[in-house]
């Protein structure tokens, strides 16, 4: 919302500058979004007079002016078709910036001739797009005068951002009540002119849809002028950055700038009577002024005649029925339409105009029959014509609203103490009315319709004595340290996150939204958006891959030779957001290096690594787990895995990605990755910090090696799992630590070594008790086809 | 000179001379060997009258152990020799690079939501979370905005697709949905913290579609517009680790506060760069108010019991104003480059007693 001081000090008595105005406003909550003072940028410019105009001796299309701006001739070279002897206009000397060019002038020779100055147009002047001759002003215009002074320019430009509760302040008048109700000046009554009419109005006038369109006031006035508005008018609307179009338009417009009330008028000789406003029928379509046209819907309230749609009612009028240059005759509409059909009809057809923002936050409903004797004086004074009898269809929903509010709330939730006195006189400044005393009953002014209780009378008296001023209040302090907080997923979650990063694996974010192409690889997600913004964040990741891998590809495509990327987040499934760790290596796992020579590419062990460390880090019992197939299709399928605790529940998958993936996907070399369910994860039962009773064993553990050759086909981690259940009282620990097939190794067969830790109890092992082991040890692997090896 | 005596210096002789361990070996073997020269001289004592073996006993034993002794000495003379030689030997230059140590990080996001609980948590706020696939009602309708109200339209919002004739959910456009989570599942007082991702459809060089939220609600019995300002004073305080932290409260609006207060914070120039601190400027960095008594009512508590305040403010932002960023798409890039010079390391973990600041 903008206006000028001069506008503002038309509704409120006051002597503030600019500066005190914005400071205020945006104490009481009108936030001033910038001030700006055209006058300042003009102020090298003065008025001059064109003594004497003579062809170029060089060039046709340029003219030697005698330019007087108060301090005697100076010549200037000028290429205006207009300029001429006798002209008056506007002058910058060298040193001056010509804000529409970005130019600072300077003395220069043109075409061989000096030129001190310049004869400037509106579009260099920033003041309009008029850029087909200089400025020409009255002969009377005082020659060597600040131009913006005397264009009366020095007003200062408020831009405001109004919150949406506050439809009254969308016009200058509510402004000027806020700033009044703060101290800063006194509100002028507002002037509504005495119209009688003169005739009936000549059209009916309706309104069939009473929920949409609750009223419609209008009148009708014959014989008026359109043409060009006053130049005070066309400053303000200029000065504001709305283009005046003619006065009929420029009136309507100048009523909702000043006071917040749009108004709409048509072209009596386009309108057949009666004209109503209802329902769109399905189909109907409307051109309106924008020149865009519209499907309407049953859900929409339209103004209509008998012939077409005239406008989307609150919103925007059509096109057809505006008044143009040659319009006598008009129909004037004073409109009360429901904001939330607005706000519907608006979002629906997304259009947005000063209308429908000021309408869907709700007009003043008692300010129907005023604002149409304003718009009608306006136009009589300034066009003529001779006006018809208002007519009134159907009454506006005026609400009665009294709120009783005790004065004490306002310490109470809004922390500032204020006098009972000086609340209710902010109050009666704002427009409400007050009885009683505790509690007041208050009266909500009719354009308040965001106040509707205490705690809204609470903001109005806090807002207007400063919120700022509200002074600090500790909250309690639970006595002792400060408990702990953080959730056991919590917890989790920042265990990870400290363990992924200290294994050397960076953090990163990416977007919650992928391509769907890209989650089609991954199964498909359970959740796409109805309006994405592109179709690369359409569907919620069913997996943190996509995002990380693609993040790998910029950081390969960026040069980096070794990425580790990990990231923590949600995985959105049909049922549930899920907690997720996923990690991403690619790219060189070392370096080419003096000592080991080639760089090594990661490989499918060193996901396993990291979701093994990251599985324990976040407290799963790793030591438990299984590792079993049938990882996502998006794994080399023989080089990846799960990690699972008994069969069902994965808490880990991981392994080289699909080469046809990492390929599709921009990825050169192997490329490995995982993800760990951080949800599925049991949370360890609380036992209390104690932990239990522990002693280190007095005797010393024995080691024996056993060399098994088992069938090809036969996981390490079973016959590892055979021989540690062997004998469970002795044996504390097996280590796979050898892999051989070849030579000596039958075909079809493999050769593993494990290493057993023996742990003897009360007394050490005698060699009858660790041949009793080691035969066990020896059945146990026969049962998967191992046999020792010789 | 005896036999005797002139035998010795010859061995003594032989074992100073003696230029390796083989040699001494060797020198040792025809002293103290079975068939060696002292050895020899030790079994004539056998043939020796016991008056002879009184004199000659002691002078032959004698010699043995000064030979043994000499020879012991000799040997740790040339084993540290060939220590020494085979350390020089053994020398590498060092300065030729040890492997590489990948450097990993956390990220700005996620430290600042560690320094965000380690503050609140010593405030007594605890951490709540919610869904981002929210329902309107929560998302909305609860916080006091139906259906037609402008603001639901502002907030930019992204719909997912529904079934026929079911309500489209949206991702959250805001972590407020918490506060109504949060009031709904348990009784006030209450004291939480919640941030997450939240979702608008905008972007430009200023906005992500996906950014971070952080939103705190305080809900008792006699909790006022003060106590909201002494809190984020407090929590700003701390967060920037600076004293001179200066807020500047303004009216303004939000469906689901009343009165509703915008925050800004003071900021000066150091360097170049806005600081925050002082004030020489002031710049936007919360929205809060005094929760709406029709939220509270939605919440199905007695609004004329329980208030309190609600703020929100972006994780994101505060990253940025305390660590120096200036463009949030980074955030969402995993560039490692960015990773590593913005994030933070492993052990930087945010502690009252270490500090909250990296």
């Amino acid at each position: 919302m903008k206006f000028t001081l001069s506008w503002l000090k038309d509704h409120l008595d006051t002597s503030a500058d600019a500066a005190t105005v914005a400071e205020m406003l945006t104490r009481i909550g009108l936030e001033v979004e910038g001030v700006e003072n055209p006058a300042e940028a003009l102020a090298p410019f003065r008025i001059a007079r064109v003594l004497t105009a003579e062809p170029h001796p060089q060039a046709d299309k340029l003219q030697l002016l005698s330019v007087d701006a108060g301090d005697g001739p100076v010549q200037v070279v000028c290429g205006a078709l207009n300029a001429r002897a006798g002209l008056v206009g506007v002058f910058g000397a060298p040193g001056a910036y010509v804000p529409g060019s970005g130019i600072t002038l300077k003395v220069a020779a043109i075409r061989g001739v000096e030129s001190r100055g310049m004869m400037c147009s509106m579009r260099e002047l920033e003041l309009g797009e008029a850029h087909d001759g200089i400025i020409e002003l009255p002969a009377d215009a005082p020659v060597g005068a600040a131009y913006a002074d005397w264009a009366g320019l020095d007003d200062p430009v408020f831009d405001v951002a109004i919150t949406p509760n506050r439809q009254d302040c969308m016009g200058v008048r509510g402004i000027a009540r806020d700033l009044a109700a703060a101290g800063l000046g006194t509100l002028k009554p507002l002037a509504v002119p005495d119209v009688t009419g003169a005739f009936p109005c000549p059209i009916e006038i309706r309104t069939d849809d009473a929920e949409g369109c609750p009223a419609f006031y209008g009148r009708v006035i014959r014989g008026t002028r359109n043409r060009p508005s006053p130049d005070w008018l066309q400053r303000r609307l200029t000065a504001i950055g709305q283009r005046p179009i003619s006065a009929l338009v420029d009136i309507s417009n100048y009523l909702m700038f000043a006071l917040g009330r749009p108004s709409h008028v048509y072209d009596l000789a386009k309108l057949a009577s009666p004209i109503v406003a209802r329902r769109a029928a399905p189909g109907e379509t409307v051109t309106v002024l924008n020149g865009k046209t519209y499907a309407l819907t049953p859900e929409m309230t339209v103004i209509a005649d008998t012939r077409e749609v005239h406008g989307i009612g609150g919103i925007m009028g059509g096109e057809h029925s505006g008044t143009a240059d040659d319009t006598t005759d008009v129909l004037l509409e004073i409109a009360f339409f429901d904001p939330e059909r607005i706000a519907r009809t608006g979002q629906a057809v997304a259009l947005a105009s000063d209308a429908r923002s000021r309408f869907e936050r709700g007009v003043d409903p008692t300010f129907l029959d005023d604002a149409l004797a304003i718009l009608t004086g306006m136009i009589l004074e300034i066009c003529g014509g001779e006006p018809s009898e208002a007519v009134r269809a159907g009454a506006a929903p005026v609400a009665d609203k009294t709120v009783d509010y005790d004065p004490g709330l306002c310490a109470r939730l809004g922390g500032a103490t204020v006098p009972a006195a000086e609340q209710r006189a902010i109050l009666e400044r704002l427009g409400f009315g007050v009885s009683g005393e505790a509690p007041m009953r208050v009266t909500v002014p009719s354009w308040r319709r965001d106040v509707d209780g205490p705690a809204d009378l609470v903001e109005e008296v806090v807002r207007i004595t400063g919120i700022d001023s509200v002074p600090s209040a500790p909250l309690d302090r639970m006595p002792g340290v400060a408990a702990p907080t953080a959730t056991p997923e919590q917890l989790v979650e920042r265990r990870v996150r400290r363990a992924a990063a200290a294994r050397g694996l960076n953090e990163a974010l990416t977007w919650s939204f992928i391509a769907e192409a890209e989650a089609a690889v991954f199964g498909g997600g359970a959740w796409a958006l109805a309006n994405p913004i592109s179709e690369d964040m359409k569907v919620m990741r069913p997996t943190l891959l996509p995002g990380l891998l693609a993040a790998a590809r910029r950081n390969a495509d960026r040069g980096a030779a070794t990425i580790r990327l990990f990231e923590i987040g949600r995985r959105y499934l049909a049922d549930a957001e899920r907690l997720t760790l996923a990690f991403v290596l690619a790219g060189d796992k070392t370096a080419r290096a003096w000592r080991t020579g080639k760089a090594q590419p990661f490989d499918a062990f060193d996901g396993k690594v990291e979701a093994l460390a990251l599985l324990a880090a976040a407290g799963a019992p790793v030591d438990n787990l299984q590792v079993l197939g049938e990882a996502a299709a998006a794994y080399h399928p023989g080089r990846s895995a799960t990690l699972r605790l008994g069969p069902k529940t994965v808490l880990a998958e991981f392994g080289l990605l699909h080469p046809a993936l990492a390929r599709t996907l921009g990825l050169d070399g192997d490329v490995v990755a995982g993800e760990i369910f951080l949800d599925s994860i049991p949370a360890r039962r609380a036992a209390g910090r104690m932990r239990s009773a522990y002693a280190p064993p007095a005797l010393q553990a024995v080691s024996r090696d056993f060399a098994f050759l088992v069938p090809e086909g036969l996981a390490a981690d079973a016959l590892v799992r055979a021989v540690r259940g062997a004998d469970k009282a002795a044996i504390v620990d097996a280590r796979l630590f050898d892999l051989f097939t070849g030579q000596g190794v039958p075909a079809g067969q493999k050769s593993l070594a494990i290493e057993v830790t023996l742990q003897p109890a009360d007394k050490s092992f005698t060699e009858e008790d660790l041949s009793a082991v080691s035969a066990k040890i020896v059945a146990a692997a026969a049962k998967l086809g191992a046999t020792l090896r010789g | 000179m005896s036999d005797l005596e002139a035998i010795g210096q010859g061995l003594m002789a032989d074992i100073k001379s003696a230029d390796s361990l083989d040699a001494l070996d060797a020198i040792r073997v025809g002293a103290l060997g079975k068939q060696g020269r002292v050895t020899a001289l030790l079994k004539t004592l056998g043939g020796m009258s016991a008056d002879e073996r009184q004199v000659q006993g002691p002078r032959i034993n004698g010699l043995r152990e000064a030979v043994a002794a000499a020879i012991a000495t000799r040997k740790a003379a040339l084993e540290e020799r060939a220590l020494a030689a085979r350390l020089a030997s053994e020398a590498i230059d060092l300065t030729l690079p040890a492997p590489d140590a990948p450097q990993g990080s956390v990220h700005p996001v996620s430290q600042v939501m560690d320094e965000l609980a380690e503050i609140f948590a010593d405030l007594g706020f605890a951490v709540a979370t919610g869904p981002e696939i929210e329902d309107q009602w929560h998302n909305f309708t609860a916080l006091n905005m139906p259906e037609s109200h402008p603001a639901r339209a502002m907030h930019d919002t992204f719909y997912l697709r529904a079934n026929e004739g079911e309500e489209a959910r949206v991702l959250r456009t805001h972590t407020s949905p918490v506060q109504i989570r949060t009031m709904t599942s348990q009784q006030p007082p209450i004291r939480i913290i919640a941030p997450g991702r939240v979702y608008r459809s905008d972007s430009d060089a200023t906005h992500t579609p996906m950014f971070h939220q952080i939103e705190g609600l305080v809900i008792d019995k006699a909790i006022h517009l003060g106590h909201l300002r002494w809190t984020l004073e407090t929590f700003l305080k701390a967060f920037f680790e600076r004293d001179d932290i200066q807020l500047r409260l303004r009216p303004s609006y939000f469906p689901f506060t009343e009165p509703s207060v915008e925050v800004d914070v003071g900021y000066s120039i150091e360097k170049g760069r806005r600081v925050i601190g002082g004030a020489e400027g002031w710049m936007e960095v919360l929205g809060s108010g005094m929760v709406h008594r029709r939220v509270i009512e939605a919440c199905g508590l007695d609004p004329d019991v329980w208030q309190g305040f609600a703020f929100g403010t972006g994780v994101d932002r505060l990253a940025m104003l305390k660590y120096g960023m200036d463009d949030l798409r980074a955030f969402f890039d995993g560039d490692l480059r960015w990773l590593r010079h913005y994030g933070f390391r492993s052990l930087d973990v945010p502690t009252l007693s270490g500090g909250v600041g990296a």
